[in-house]
Protein backbone atom coordinates (compact mmCIF):
# COMPACT_ATOMS: atom_id res chain seq x y z
CA UNK A 1 0.00 0.00 0.00
CA UNK A 2 3.25 2.10 0.50
CA UNK A 3 1.83 4.30 -2.64
CA UNK A 4 3.60 7.55 -3.92
CA UNK A 5 2.60 9.70 -6.44
CA UNK A 6 4.74 12.27 -8.41
CA UNK A 7 3.88 15.64 -7.28
CA UNK A 8 4.29 19.17 -8.37
CA UNK A 9 4.08 22.57 -6.31
CA UNK A 10 4.72 26.08 -7.02
CA UNK A 11 5.72 27.80 -3.54
CA UNK A 12 6.61 31.10 -3.54
CA UNK A 13 7.02 31.43 -7.28
CA UNK A 14 9.49 28.24 -7.68
CA UNK A 15 8.27 25.12 -8.55
CA UNK A 16 8.93 21.82 -6.39
CA UNK A 17 8.93 18.21 -7.95
CA UNK A 18 8.84 15.41 -5.09
CA UNK A 19 7.53 11.74 -4.88
CA UNK A 20 4.85 11.75 -1.94
CA UNK A 21 3.11 9.58 0.12
CA UNK A 22 -0.49 10.47 -0.10
CA UNK A 23 -0.70 10.75 3.81
CA UNK A 24 1.92 13.32 4.47
CA UNK A 25 0.11 16.80 5.25
CA UNK A 26 1.07 19.82 2.83
CA UNK A 27 2.54 21.45 6.27
CA UNK A 28 4.92 18.38 6.77
CA UNK A 29 5.68 18.85 2.81
CA UNK A 30 6.58 22.79 3.04
CA UNK A 31 8.67 22.18 6.85
CA UNK A 32 10.48 18.91 6.00
CA UNK A 33 10.79 18.41 2.45
CA UNK A 34 11.76 21.89 1.15
CA UNK A 35 12.68 23.42 4.79
CA UNK A 36 10.89 25.99 4.64
CA UNK A 37 10.14 25.98 8.22
CA UNK A 38 8.40 29.61 8.61
CA UNK A 39 4.90 27.40 8.08
CA UNK A 40 4.14 26.83 11.81
CA UNK A 41 2.38 23.72 13.09
CA UNK A 42 0.19 24.10 16.34
CA UNK A 43 -2.95 21.57 16.65
CA UNK A 44 -3.22 19.53 13.42
CA UNK A 45 -6.82 19.86 13.59
CA UNK A 46 -7.78 23.48 12.37
CA UNK A 47 -8.03 25.49 15.30
CA UNK A 48 -5.20 27.24 15.59
CA UNK A 49 -4.25 28.89 12.36
CA UNK A 50 -0.21 28.80 13.10
CA UNK A 51 -0.35 26.89 9.86
CA UNK A 52 -2.32 29.16 7.23
CA UNK A 53 -0.85 29.60 3.99
CA UNK A 54 -2.43 30.56 0.62
CA UNK A 55 -3.43 28.28 -1.53
CA UNK A 56 -3.89 29.52 -5.04
CA UNK A 57 -4.26 32.56 -3.75
CA UNK A 58 -6.87 32.14 -0.64
CA UNK A 59 -6.11 31.81 3.29
CA UNK A 60 -6.69 28.03 3.90
CA UNK A 61 -4.92 25.65 7.14
CA UNK A 62 -2.43 23.56 5.08
CA UNK A 63 -2.74 21.09 7.82
CA UNK A 64 -5.70 19.75 6.56
CA UNK A 65 -4.57 19.08 2.86
CA UNK A 66 -2.34 16.64 1.52
CA UNK A 67 0.79 17.76 -0.33
CA UNK A 68 -0.54 15.35 -3.17
CA UNK A 69 -3.59 17.52 -3.15
CA UNK A 70 -1.84 20.36 -4.00
CA UNK A 71 -0.03 19.15 -7.11
CA UNK A 72 -0.65 21.79 -10.02
CA UNK A 73 -1.62 24.50 -7.65
CA UNK A 74 0.26 27.65 -6.52
CA UNK A 75 1.40 28.37 -2.69
CA UNK A 76 2.30 31.21 -1.34
CA UNK A 77 4.01 30.61 2.66
CA UNK A 78 5.40 33.89 5.28
CA UNK A 79 8.77 33.40 3.71
CA UNK A 80 7.32 34.64 -0.17
CA UNK A 81 6.43 37.63 1.46
CA UNK A 82 9.46 39.55 1.19
CA UNK A 83 13.10 39.16 -0.04
CA UNK A 84 15.23 39.93 2.56
CA UNK A 85 14.84 41.52 6.38
CA UNK A 86 15.89 45.01 4.97
CA UNK A 87 12.56 44.70 2.56
CA UNK A 88 9.87 43.64 4.76
CA UNK A 89 6.13 43.78 3.23
CA UNK A 90 4.23 46.39 4.69
CA UNK A 91 2.12 44.37 6.62
CA UNK A 92 5.61 42.60 8.28
CA UNK A 93 6.83 46.09 8.97
CA UNK A 94 3.66 47.12 10.71
CA UNK A 95 4.10 43.81 12.61
CA UNK A 96 7.35 45.27 14.16
CA UNK A 97 6.68 49.25 14.58
CA UNK A 98 3.43 48.06 16.11
CA UNK A 99 4.87 45.17 18.74
CA UNK A 100 2.24 42.93 16.81
CA UNK A 101 4.04 39.70 18.03
CA UNK A 102 5.82 38.23 21.33
CA UNK A 103 6.70 34.79 20.53
CA UNK A 104 6.24 34.74 16.96
CA UNK A 105 4.90 31.24 17.10
CA UNK A 106 1.29 32.57 15.73
CA UNK A 107 2.69 35.03 13.36
CA UNK A 108 3.17 33.24 9.85
CA UNK A 109 -0.24 32.34 10.03
CA UNK A 110 -1.57 35.44 11.01
CA UNK A 111 0.44 37.10 7.89
CA UNK A 112 -1.26 34.61 5.85
CA UNK A 113 -4.58 35.33 6.88
CA UNK A 114 -4.35 39.18 6.73
CA UNK A 115 -2.55 39.23 3.09
CA UNK A 116 -5.91 38.55 1.26
CA UNK A 117 -8.14 40.23 3.96
CA UNK A 118 -6.37 43.18 3.63
CA UNK A 119 -7.00 42.80 0.06
CA UNK A 120 -10.65 42.30 0.32
CA UNK A 121 -11.27 45.29 3.24
CA UNK A 122 -8.62 48.35 2.37
CA UNK A 123 -10.27 50.28 5.30
CA UNK A 124 -11.16 47.75 8.06
CA UNK A 125 -12.92 48.87 11.54
CA UNK A 126 -11.94 46.80 14.68
CA UNK A 127 -14.38 44.65 14.74
CA UNK A 128 -13.48 43.97 11.01
CA UNK A 129 -9.69 43.08 12.15
CA UNK A 130 -11.06 41.11 15.28
CA UNK A 131 -13.54 39.07 13.41
CA UNK A 132 -11.05 38.13 10.83
CA UNK A 133 -8.40 37.02 13.52
CA UNK A 134 -10.45 34.83 15.03
CA UNK A 135 -9.49 31.82 13.12
CA UNK A 136 -6.09 32.44 14.73
CA UNK A 137 -4.82 31.45 17.92
CA UNK A 138 -2.14 33.78 19.78
CA UNK A 139 -1.41 32.83 23.71
CA UNK A 140 1.01 35.70 24.08
CA UNK A 141 -0.23 39.21 22.95
CA UNK A 142 -4.00 39.30 24.02
CA UNK A 143 -4.13 40.38 20.57
CA UNK A 144 -4.45 44.35 21.47
CA UNK A 145 -0.78 45.26 19.28
CA UNK A 146 -1.78 42.71 16.85
CA UNK A 147 -5.53 44.43 16.15
CA UNK A 148 -3.27 47.85 16.13
CA UNK A 149 -0.57 47.02 13.79
CA UNK A 150 -3.39 45.42 11.30
CA UNK A 151 -4.65 49.03 11.55
CA UNK A 152 -1.19 50.37 10.65
CA UNK A 153 -0.78 48.36 7.86
CA UNK A 154 -4.02 49.47 6.48
CA UNK A 155 -2.91 52.77 6.42
CA UNK A 156 0.94 52.06 5.13
CA UNK A 157 -1.00 50.02 2.39
CA UNK A 158 -3.22 52.80 1.08
CA UNK B 1 -0.33 13.62 15.08
CA UNK B 2 -0.27 12.09 11.40
CA UNK B 3 -2.89 10.23 9.49
CA UNK B 4 -2.42 6.71 9.04
CA UNK B 5 -1.60 5.03 5.51
CA UNK B 6 -4.14 5.28 3.05
CA UNK B 7 -4.72 4.31 -0.57
CA UNK B 8 -5.53 7.45 -2.72
CA UNK B 9 -7.86 7.74 -5.76
CA UNK B 10 -8.31 11.05 -7.48
CA UNK B 11 -10.99 11.08 -10.08
CA UNK B 12 -12.12 13.65 -12.22
CA UNK B 13 -14.97 13.00 -13.21
CA UNK B 14 -18.32 11.84 -11.01
CA UNK B 15 -18.68 8.67 -13.00
CA UNK B 16 -15.39 7.96 -12.06
CA UNK B 17 -15.90 8.75 -8.75
CA UNK B 18 -18.74 6.54 -8.18
CA UNK B 19 -17.17 3.58 -10.14
CA UNK B 20 -14.84 3.48 -7.67
CA UNK B 21 -17.44 4.24 -4.12
CA UNK B 22 -19.21 1.45 -6.35
CA UNK B 23 -16.43 -1.32 -5.68
CA UNK B 24 -15.52 -0.20 -2.29
CA UNK B 25 -18.36 1.60 -0.80
CA UNK B 26 -17.61 2.04 3.16
CA UNK B 27 -14.17 1.09 3.15
CA UNK B 28 -13.67 4.09 0.96
CA UNK B 29 -14.35 7.59 2.34
CA UNK B 30 -15.10 10.80 0.25
CA UNK B 31 -12.44 13.28 0.50
CA UNK B 32 -14.24 16.96 0.04
CA UNK B 33 -12.81 19.94 1.90
CA UNK B 34 -11.30 17.41 4.52
CA UNK B 35 -12.25 20.46 7.17
CA UNK B 36 -13.95 17.99 9.26
CA UNK B 37 -12.36 14.56 7.76
CA UNK B 38 -8.78 15.56 7.72
CA UNK B 39 -8.46 16.34 11.64
CA UNK B 40 -10.14 12.94 12.62
CA UNK B 41 -7.83 11.65 10.73
CA UNK B 42 -4.84 13.57 12.46
CA UNK B 43 -5.98 12.44 15.56
CA UNK B 44 -6.32 8.79 13.91
CA UNK B 45 -10.25 8.92 15.41
CA UNK B 46 -10.93 7.40 11.28
CA UNK B 47 -8.02 5.76 10.32
CA UNK B 48 -9.92 4.89 6.31
CA UNK B 49 -8.16 2.31 4.35
CA UNK B 50 -9.13 4.42 1.35
CA UNK B 51 -9.71 7.95 0.03
CA UNK B 52 -11.64 9.30 -2.94
CA UNK B 53 -10.70 13.19 -3.78
CA UNK B 54 -13.43 15.23 -5.01
CA UNK B 55 -11.49 18.15 -5.34
CA UNK B 56 -10.54 17.13 -9.30
CA UNK B 57 -14.20 16.47 -9.86
CA UNK B 58 -14.95 20.15 -11.32
CA UNK B 59 -18.42 19.39 -12.25
CA UNK B 60 -19.94 19.06 -8.53
CA UNK B 61 -19.19 23.27 -8.41
CA UNK B 62 -21.55 25.35 -9.42
CA UNK B 63 -24.29 27.84 -8.28
CA UNK B 64 -27.07 28.41 -10.43
CA UNK B 65 -31.22 29.15 -11.14
CA UNK B 66 -33.27 27.57 -12.96
CA UNK B 67 -36.93 28.07 -12.77
CA UNK B 68 -38.22 28.93 -9.64
CA UNK B 69 -34.90 27.15 -7.62
CA UNK B 70 -31.30 27.25 -6.91
CA UNK B 71 -29.34 24.69 -7.91
CA UNK B 72 -25.91 24.45 -5.71
CA UNK B 73 -22.86 21.70 -6.52
CA UNK B 74 -22.31 19.51 -3.44
CA UNK B 75 -18.02 20.69 -4.06
CA UNK B 76 -19.43 24.32 -3.73
CA UNK B 77 -17.11 25.71 -1.25
CA UNK B 78 -18.74 27.53 1.92
CA UNK B 79 -17.24 30.63 1.34
CA UNK B 80 -18.96 31.00 -1.61
CA UNK B 81 -22.35 30.54 -0.08
CA UNK B 82 -21.45 34.28 1.31
CA UNK B 83 -20.51 35.98 -1.44
CA UNK B 84 -22.76 34.74 -4.64
CA UNK B 85 -25.19 37.00 -5.50
CA UNK B 86 -28.03 34.51 -6.73
CA UNK B 87 -27.54 33.06 -3.06
CA UNK B 88 -28.24 36.83 -1.52
CA UNK B 89 -30.99 37.51 -3.65
CA UNK B 90 -33.13 33.71 -3.56
CA UNK B 91 -32.16 32.52 -0.31
CA UNK B 92 -31.67 35.37 1.57
CA UNK B 93 -31.21 33.04 4.60
CA UNK B 94 -28.64 31.35 3.77
CA UNK B 95 -26.34 34.19 2.46
CA UNK B 96 -27.04 35.32 6.13
CA UNK B 97 -25.81 32.76 8.02
CA UNK B 98 -22.84 31.78 5.61
CA UNK B 99 -20.30 33.90 7.78
CA UNK B 100 -21.32 31.93 10.94
CA UNK B 101 -19.82 28.71 9.62
CA UNK B 102 -16.22 28.18 11.01
CA UNK B 103 -13.67 31.13 9.96
CA UNK B 104 -12.77 32.22 6.25
CA UNK B 105 -9.79 29.70 6.08
CA UNK B 106 -12.23 26.92 6.89
CA UNK B 107 -14.81 27.93 4.45
CA UNK B 108 -12.35 28.94 1.93
CA UNK B 109 -11.90 25.00 1.42
CA UNK B 110 -15.02 23.50 3.47
CA UNK B 111 -17.77 22.29 1.20
CA UNK B 112 -21.46 22.65 1.13
CA UNK B 113 -21.70 18.62 0.94
CA UNK B 114 -19.16 18.07 2.99
CA UNK B 115 -21.12 19.61 5.87
CA UNK B 116 -24.48 18.44 4.68
CA UNK B 117 -23.13 14.61 5.23
CA UNK B 118 -21.25 15.57 8.13
CA UNK B 119 -24.55 15.82 9.42
CA UNK B 120 -22.93 17.70 13.11
CA UNK B 121 -26.04 18.84 15.09
CA UNK B 122 -24.04 21.69 15.72
CA UNK B 123 -23.45 22.90 12.11
CA UNK B 124 -24.91 25.86 10.46
CA UNK B 125 -26.04 23.90 7.24
CA UNK B 126 -27.76 20.69 8.18
CA UNK B 127 -30.32 23.30 10.42
CA UNK B 128 -30.45 25.93 6.88
CA UNK B 129 -31.42 22.64 4.85
CA UNK B 130 -34.07 21.83 6.89
CA UNK B 131 -35.55 25.43 7.44
CA UNK B 132 -35.33 25.87 3.51
CA UNK B 133 -37.07 22.97 2.51
CA UNK B 134 -34.10 21.56 0.78
CA UNK B 135 -33.77 18.28 -1.60
CA UNK B 136 -30.87 16.73 -1.83
CA UNK B 137 -29.63 14.88 -4.65
CA UNK B 138 -27.74 11.10 -4.16
CA UNK B 139 -26.16 9.10 -6.71
CA UNK B 140 -24.59 5.63 -7.45
CA UNK B 141 -23.31 4.05 -10.38
CA UNK B 142 -26.78 2.57 -10.86
CA UNK B 143 -29.02 6.19 -10.91
CA UNK B 144 -29.80 8.97 -8.46
CA UNK B 145 -32.48 9.37 -6.10
CA UNK B 146 -34.22 12.77 -4.32
CA UNK B 147 -34.30 13.08 -0.39
CA UNK B 148 -36.25 15.80 1.23
CA UNK B 149 -33.57 17.36 4.07
CA UNK B 150 -36.21 16.05 6.61
CA UNK B 151 -35.64 12.55 5.58
CA UNK B 152 -31.49 13.31 5.36
CA UNK B 153 -30.97 13.39 8.92
CA UNK B 154 -31.38 10.37 10.56
CA UNK B 155 -29.24 11.12 13.53
CA UNK B 156 -25.94 12.55 15.42
CA UNK B 157 -23.69 12.24 11.83
CA UNK B 158 -26.09 10.02 10.44
CA UNK B 159 -27.46 10.52 7.08
CA UNK B 160 -30.10 8.71 4.72
CA UNK B 161 -27.04 7.67 2.25
CA UNK B 162 -26.41 4.79 1.20
CA UNK B 163 -22.29 3.37 1.05
CA UNK B 164 -22.23 3.63 -2.45
CA UNK B 165 -24.15 6.76 -2.93
CA UNK B 166 -22.39 10.75 -3.20
CA UNK B 167 -24.43 13.33 -2.33
CA UNK B 168 -24.23 15.57 -5.72
CA UNK B 169 -26.82 18.65 -5.68
CA UNK B 170 -28.40 20.53 -3.47
CA UNK B 171 -31.85 22.14 -4.69
CA UNK B 172 -33.45 24.99 -2.81
CA UNK B 173 -36.74 26.76 -3.54
CA UNK B 174 -36.62 30.44 -3.86
CA UNK B 175 -38.00 32.34 -0.68
CA UNK B 176 -41.80 33.19 -0.91
CA UNK B 177 -43.20 36.90 -1.21
CA UNK B 178 -43.37 37.89 2.11
CA UNK B 179 -41.39 36.21 3.64
CA UNK B 180 -38.78 37.16 6.26
CA UNK B 181 -36.15 35.32 7.72
CA UNK B 182 -33.67 35.26 10.38
CA UNK B 183 -30.55 33.55 11.27
CA UNK B 184 -29.24 34.08 15.06
CA UNK B 185 -26.67 32.22 17.18
CA UNK B 186 -24.19 32.38 20.69
CA UNK B 187 -20.91 31.20 20.17
CA UNK B 188 -17.87 31.56 23.01
CA UNK B 189 -15.93 33.16 20.21
CA UNK B 190 -17.22 34.25 16.53
CA UNK B 191 -16.14 31.00 14.21
CA UNK B 192 -17.22 28.35 16.59
CA UNK B 193 -19.61 26.02 17.13
CA UNK B 194 -22.62 27.61 18.57
CA UNK B 195 -23.97 26.97 21.99
CA UNK B 196 -27.87 27.32 20.39
CA UNK B 197 -29.45 28.91 17.15
CA UNK B 198 -31.84 28.90 14.92
CA UNK B 199 -32.89 29.83 11.94
CA UNK B 200 -36.49 30.90 11.66
CA UNK B 201 -38.71 32.06 8.45
CA UNK B 202 -42.42 33.78 8.34
CA UNK B 203 -44.48 33.82 5.67
CA UNK B 204 -46.79 36.69 5.70
CA UNK B 205 -50.51 36.07 4.25
CA UNK B 206 -52.28 39.66 2.65
CA UNK B 207 -53.94 40.50 5.98
CA UNK B 208 -50.73 40.49 8.10
CA UNK B 209 -51.29 37.23 9.66
CA UNK B 210 -48.90 34.53 9.51
CA UNK B 211 -49.39 32.08 6.85
CA UNK B 212 -46.24 29.70 7.82
CA UNK B 213 -43.60 29.79 9.68
CA UNK B 214 -40.44 27.93 10.34
CA UNK B 215 -37.99 27.89 13.22
CA UNK B 216 -35.09 24.76 13.18
CA UNK B 217 -32.51 24.65 15.75
CA UNK B 218 -28.80 23.67 16.42
CA UNK B 219 -27.40 22.39 18.86
CA UNK B 220 -30.70 21.14 20.02
CA UNK B 221 -31.13 17.61 19.75
CA UNK B 222 -28.85 14.51 17.86
CA UNK B 223 -29.68 16.14 14.48
CA UNK B 224 -31.19 19.52 13.17
CA UNK B 225 -34.17 20.41 15.42
CA UNK B 226 -37.47 21.27 13.59
CA UNK B 227 -40.07 22.95 15.91
CA UNK B 228 -42.70 21.72 14.37
CA UNK B 229 -45.36 22.43 17.34
CA UNK B 230 -44.05 26.31 17.74
CA UNK B 231 -44.46 26.74 14.33
CA UNK B 232 -48.01 25.44 13.85
CA UNK B 233 -48.88 27.36 17.09
CA UNK B 234 -48.44 30.82 15.23
CA UNK B 235 -50.51 29.79 11.51
CA UNK B 236 -53.38 32.17 10.98
CA UNK B 237 -52.68 34.35 14.28
CA UNK B 238 -51.04 37.86 14.28
CA UNK B 239 -47.53 37.76 15.82
CA UNK B 240 -48.29 39.99 18.58
CA UNK B 241 -45.77 40.16 21.49
CA UNK B 242 -48.16 37.13 23.66
CA UNK B 243 -47.75 34.77 21.27
CA UNK B 244 -44.56 35.19 20.15
CA UNK B 245 -43.27 34.87 24.12
CA UNK B 246 -45.49 31.70 24.32
CA UNK B 247 -44.00 30.09 20.74
CA UNK B 248 -40.76 30.85 22.93
CA UNK B 249 -41.56 28.85 25.86
CA UNK B 250 -42.78 25.86 23.80
CA UNK B 251 -39.71 25.84 21.52
CA UNK B 252 -37.19 26.09 24.40
CA UNK B 253 -38.89 23.76 27.03
CA UNK B 254 -40.83 21.04 24.95
CA UNK B 255 -39.64 20.99 21.11
CA UNK B 256 -35.64 21.12 21.83
CA UNK B 257 -33.80 18.21 23.41
CA UNK B 258 -30.27 19.75 24.19
CA UNK B 259 -27.78 17.92 26.11
CA UNK B 260 -24.97 20.77 27.30
CA UNK B 261 -21.70 20.39 26.93
CA UNK B 262 -17.95 21.31 28.77
CA UNK B 263 -19.28 25.39 27.76
CA UNK B 264 -22.89 25.27 28.56
CA UNK B 265 -25.60 23.51 30.64
CA UNK B 266 -28.46 21.99 29.03
CA UNK B 267 -30.92 24.52 31.01
CA UNK B 268 -28.40 27.33 29.81
CA UNK B 269 -29.22 26.01 25.54
CA UNK B 270 -32.86 26.33 26.54
CA UNK B 271 -32.61 30.15 27.88
CA UNK B 272 -30.31 31.61 24.93
CA UNK B 273 -33.22 29.13 22.71
CA UNK B 274 -36.09 31.29 24.32
CA UNK B 275 -34.60 34.35 23.86
CA UNK B 276 -32.99 33.45 20.04
CA UNK B 277 -36.67 32.77 19.22
CA UNK B 278 -38.36 35.23 20.22
CA UNK B 279 -35.69 37.83 18.35
CA UNK B 280 -35.93 35.86 15.27
CA UNK B 281 -39.17 35.87 15.13
CA UNK B 282 -39.37 39.91 15.70
CA UNK B 283 -37.19 40.00 12.98
CA UNK B 284 -38.36 37.47 10.31
CA UNK B 285 -41.73 39.38 10.96
CA UNK B 286 -40.43 42.99 10.43
CA UNK B 287 -38.60 41.82 7.25
CA UNK B 288 -41.70 39.77 6.02
CA UNK B 289 -43.86 43.35 5.90
CA UNK B 290 -40.68 44.87 3.91
CA UNK B 291 -40.68 42.17 1.62
CA UNK B 292 -44.18 42.75 0.27
CA UNK B 293 -43.43 42.28 -3.93
C1 LIG C 1 -11.57 24.99 13.33
C2 LIG C 1 -12.86 24.55 12.69
C3 LIG C 1 -14.04 25.16 13.04
C4 LIG C 1 -15.24 24.77 12.47
N1 LIG C 1 -16.38 25.42 12.83
C5 LIG C 1 -17.55 25.08 12.25
C6 LIG C 1 -18.75 25.75 12.57
O1 LIG C 1 -18.78 26.68 13.39
N2 LIG C 1 -19.90 25.33 11.97
C7 LIG C 1 -19.90 24.30 11.06
O2 LIG C 1 -20.96 23.97 10.55
N3 LIG C 1 -18.79 23.68 10.71
C8 LIG C 1 -17.60 24.04 11.29
N4 LIG C 1 -16.47 23.38 10.91
C9 LIG C 1 -16.56 22.26 9.94
C10 LIG C 1 -16.52 22.78 8.51
O3 LIG C 1 -17.69 23.51 8.18
C11 LIG C 1 -16.37 21.62 7.54
O4 LIG C 1 -15.93 22.18 6.35
C12 LIG C 1 -17.56 20.80 7.21
O5 LIG C 1 -18.25 20.33 8.33
C13 LIG C 1 -17.19 19.57 6.41
O6 LIG C 1 -17.08 19.90 5.09
P1 LIG C 1 -15.86 19.40 4.23
O7 LIG C 1 -16.16 19.75 2.83
O8 LIG C 1 -14.61 19.88 4.80
O9 LIG C 1 -16.03 17.82 4.37
P2 LIG C 1 -15.00 16.65 4.69
O10 LIG C 1 -14.32 16.88 5.97
O11 LIG C 1 -14.14 16.39 3.49
O12 LIG C 1 -16.03 15.42 4.80
C14 LIG C 1 -16.91 15.29 5.90
C15 LIG C 1 -17.66 13.96 5.77
O13 LIG C 1 -18.60 13.99 4.70
C16 LIG C 1 -18.32 12.99 3.72
N5 LIG C 1 -18.59 13.62 2.42
C17 LIG C 1 -18.08 14.80 1.99
N6 LIG C 1 -18.61 15.15 0.81
C18 LIG C 1 -19.49 14.18 0.47
C19 LIG C 1 -20.39 13.99 -0.63
N7 LIG C 1 -20.47 14.89 -1.63
N8 LIG C 1 -21.16 12.87 -0.65
C20 LIG C 1 -21.10 11.97 0.36
N9 LIG C 1 -20.27 12.11 1.43
C21 LIG C 1 -19.50 13.19 1.49
C22 LIG C 1 -16.88 12.61 3.95
O14 LIG C 1 -16.62 11.30 3.52
C23 LIG C 1 -16.75 12.78 5.45
O15 LIG C 1 -17.25 11.65 6.11
C24 LIG C 1 -15.25 23.73 11.49
C25 LIG C 1 -14.07 23.11 11.12
C26 LIG C 1 -12.87 23.49 11.71
C27 LIG C 1 -11.60 22.79 11.31
S1 LIG D 1 -1.70 23.45 12.90
FE1 LIG D 1 -3.13 23.83 11.35
S2 LIG D 1 -4.61 24.96 12.36
FE2 LIG D 1 -3.31 24.40 14.01
S1 LIG E 1 3.11 35.97 19.77
FE1 LIG E 1 3.28 34.12 20.90
S2 LIG E 1 1.54 33.05 20.22
FE2 LIG E 1 1.24 34.95 19.32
Amino acid sequence: MNQSFPTTITVNEKEYKREVEPRLLLSDFLRHELGLTGTHVGCEHGVCGACTILFDGESMRSCLIFAVQADGHAITTVEGLAKDKDDLHPIQQAFWEAHGLQCGYCTPGILMTLIPFLKQNPNPTEDDIRHALSGNLCRCTGYQHIVDAVKLASEKMK
Amino acid sequence: MKPAPFEYHSPTSLEQALEIKAQYGDDAKLLAGGQSLVPAMNFRIVQPGMLIDLNRVNELSYIHEEKNTLRIGAMTRERHLEFDSSIAKRTPLLHEAAPFIAHPQIRNRGTIGGSIVNADPAAELPVLMLALDARLKAQNKSGERWIKAEDFFVGMFTTALEPDEILVEIELPFMRPRTGWSFMEIAPRAGDYALMGVAALVTLNENGRCDSAKLVYLNAGDGPVDAKETAKSLEGNLLGDALIESAAVTAGEKEINPFGNVHTSPEFQRHLAKVLTKNALKQSMRRAEENKQ
